[in-house]
């Protein structure tokens, strides 16, 4: 028993110290820009899931924000101060999150952009806030990652601003009024879009006719809601989930329904997984700060540059949103005349915060300006999917 | 009153589909007197078998179909032989364990070589026009295409797709044809038999491993069918398509009576139809719940399922 409990302490051990150096790995290819300048050089953190479930999120952020970092660095820095990125893994998971924070502030870190995810940046926020040090996360999207103090900013939007700017948006430019939901009832990015939405197509008049929910235990079968949604007599439909499920609902609908379709970013892949069927993706909706194939000069010099740098490396608004992190820092930094890396944390943080809020910043999200809760204000990007010889593109409105 | 119709016909075509699947489980419970949880994988490798053939310009549709019953079958009989025959003296539970652990084996073969995104299956009926019901005046008109009809600009009050009708008229025919299967064939017979009990049929020249062979390849045939029907329907295929309709389908086959037959097809087609009706007069995100609860009610009321027959145990 004794010998069995030992074995089992060593493999435990033997574990935690490969993970350990798996995360020593990941570090040692950030931040090779030479000192250029002579300002010195000045840590940037980074903290996400590279590994685990939420991997794609986390290995995007870093990418983008060492894309950004490298042509930083290569056009003379920020005021000759040279950047530098340290990105921490942090497996989604809060308690590893804030281990995370903590070893960067071992390593110097002057200011965070991070964290990817929402219940990470939460707990990290927090100890942000009490050590008053920069934090601008470029996805953290439930609404208490940045109410910490006022060091937090955010790049995206939250899920509640989203559903409420999908209102306004078809209040404003979609001369329908008549809106049947469906929405993901065990999702907490859908049901924050639908709330947002509610509550702001009240105000500006839409009239939700039916709001139909599924559940992750069953979501392929969408008939009912379909019919339903048909019998309301609804003249648009919003759909604030992910492109799987929503690729489902289109081809149910062929024939049952015939309206147009609004989504969320959350639909940013519909034209891929619909494959040989893309036609039925023609004039759907979608909501994206930024996607890969947009047409547009800014996003489209980023996944150029993105692509060469990692060919085989997931590419989405996560990667765009941490560029654009970067250089609103960046842009900020200036604002405030910073041009000394050997300022304290926490005097970088005062300088830095203020001049968020001044900045108007042009990024490939969008032109966003920040207020003094740190919320982005940017304009919504609303793209069109058009489907022309059998592949779909989108159209930018 | 039409769009009860249409929730009807959805929910008889989903349990159909479940019914095809839970007739897999009930019969090699039947038999085997075992849960084969990698039963649903098994769908879901076909699923990938019929997208893969479907995808190549060689293969026509019923040759990719036919492929696709093969690829099952073959699979399940070979399960059966390396997984679980080993294992016919072991406690239930091994079995059981083992079931689960060829369930994860297959999906996770499905994640390496396939990849977890989701691929859009094309329809076997792809193309193929809707059937429409509309009135005009009281006279009730049947079409099949809006585009050609005769009659302008009448709006259909019901659509029935040719999937949800292919799901329910080949399942139909399935079920009659096993069922004379099973009662008239000397083969089916020996299914009864081995299943009523193994040590007497035996002794009666019955050949035991033999038929439990059978068993399984006509469950994962079945299998197969329900697959193509599945992801006609709800067109998309993950490594994980299985799990959910395998699940259901078990439930249903609880549900009926496992072990018996006629108790699947009941089980299963009254499972869709619960699912679906709950889920257009109830609510939407409470179907499951009260799907499980009707579960529960039956299974109190009735300990073995609907059609189920009480056993006495002998010592």
């Amino acid at each position: 028993m004794k010998n069995l409990f030992k074995r089992a302490a060593a493999v435990t051990l033997a574990a935690a110290m490969t993970v350990g150096f798996a995360g020593c790995n990941g570090n040692n290819d950030s931040g090779a820009g030479s000192n250029n300048g002579n300002g010195g050089t000045l840590v940037i953190g980074g903290i996400g899931p590279v590994t685990g479930g939420a991997a794609q999120y986390g290995i995007a952020v870093k990418n983008g924000a060492q894309l950004a970092v490298d042509e930083i660095n290569a056009a003379g820095g920020v005021n000759g101060i040279t950047l530098k990125l340290e990105f921490q893994d942090d497996e989604h998971d809060a308690e590893k999150s804030v281990n995370a924070y903590n070893d960067l502030k071992d390593k110097d870190m002057k200011l965070l952009v991070g964290t990817v995810t929402s219940a990470p940046c939460e707990a990290v926020s927090k100890k942000a806030a009490e050590d008053n040090i920069f934090l601008l996360t470029p996805s953290g999207s439930s609404l208490e990652c940045i109410t910490a103090g006022d060091n937090c900013f955010r790049m995206c939007f939250t899920d509640p601003m989203q559903g409420s700017i999908a209102a306004d948006y078809i209040a404003d430019h979609l001369n329908v009024n008549k809106i049947g939901i469906i929405y993901d009832s065990s999702d907490s990015y859908s049901t924050g879009i639908v709330s947002g939405f509610e509550a702001e197509a009240r105000n500006k008049g839409l009239e939700i006719v039916d709001k139909e929910a599924f559940t992750a235990d069953a979501k392929t079968d969408f008939s009912v809601q379909i019919q339903k949604i048909a019998d309301s007599g609804a003249e648009m439909l919003f759909l604030p989930f992910y492109y799987t499920e929503a690729a489902l609902v289109i081809q149910q609908a062929v024939g049952k329904l015939d309206i147009p379709v609004f989504g969320g970013d959350g639909l940013d892949g519909l034209i891929d997984v619909l494959g040989d069927n893309v036609a039925l993706a023609e004039g759907v909706y979608v909501m994206s700060p930024y996607a890969a194939s947009s047409p547009e000069a800014k996003s489209a010099a980023f996944t150029k540059a993105y692509q060469e740098k990692f060919p085989n490396d997931p590419l989405n608004q996560f990667a765009a949103d941490a560029y654009d992190c970067v250089y609103a820092i960046k842009q900020a930094m200036e604002q405030a005349g910073v041009n000394d890396a050997s300022i304290s944390a926490s005097d970088l943080c005062n300088k830095v915060k203020t001049a968020m809020t001044q900045i108007e910043f042009a990024g490939v999200t969008g032109n966003t300006k920040w207020a003094t809760d740190g919320e982005p204000e940017k304009a919504p990007k609303v793209l069109k999917i058009v489907v022309k010889d059998g592949k779909g593109e989108y159209e930018v409105l | 009153m039409m769009s009860f119709v249409s929730y009807l016909v959805n929910g008889l075509s989903l349990g159909s589909i479940y019914a095809l699947i839970a007739l897999g489980y009930t019969m090699v419970y039947g038999i085997a007197k075992m849960l084969n949880f990698a039963h649903g994988d098994i769908i879901m490798v076909g699923g990938y078998a019929a997208f893969i053939t479907m995808a190549t310009s060689w293969c026509p549709l019923w040759l990719s179909m036919l492929i696709t019953v093969a690829v099952c079958t073959v699979l399940g009989v070979v399960i059966e032989k390396v997984a679980y025959k080993p294992l016919r003296g072991a406690p239930p539970l091994a079995v059981l364990i083992t079931a689960i652990g060829v369930s994860y084996l297959l999906q996770n073969i499905a994640l390496l070589t396939q990849t977890a995104n989701p691929r859009t299956f094309t329809s076997v009926a792809a193309g193929a026009p809707p059937f429409m019901l509309a009135f005009e005046g009281k006279a009730p008109l049947f079409f099949t295409n809006a585009a050609d009809s005769p009659y302008g600009d009448l709006k259909p009050v019901l659509t029935i797709s040719m999937e949800t009708f292919l799901a329910i008229v080949v399942s139909v025919v399935i079920m009659i044809a096993l069922t004379l299967f099973i009662n008239k064939t000397k083969a089916g017979k020996a299914m009864l038999a081995c299943s009523e009990d193994k040590g007497a049929a035996q002794l009666m020249g019955i050949n035991v491993n033999g038929t439990i062979t059978l068993t399984f390849a006509i469950g994962s045939a079945l299998a197969a069918v329900a697959a193509v029907l599945m992801c006609s329907t709800y067109p998309q295929i993950t490594p994980y398509t299985g799990s959910m309709p395998g699940i259901k389908a078990f439930v249903a086959a609880v549900f009926g009576g496992i072990g018996s037959i006629p108790g699947a097809m009941i089980g299963g087609v009254l499972l869709g139809v619960i699912e679906l009706l709950s889920k257009a007069y109830i609510s939407s995100q409470l179907s499951d719940a009260i799907v499980f609860l009707v579960l529960i009610i039956v299974l109190v009321v009735r300990p073995t399922g609907i059609m189920g027959k009480k056993m006495n145990e002998k010592v």
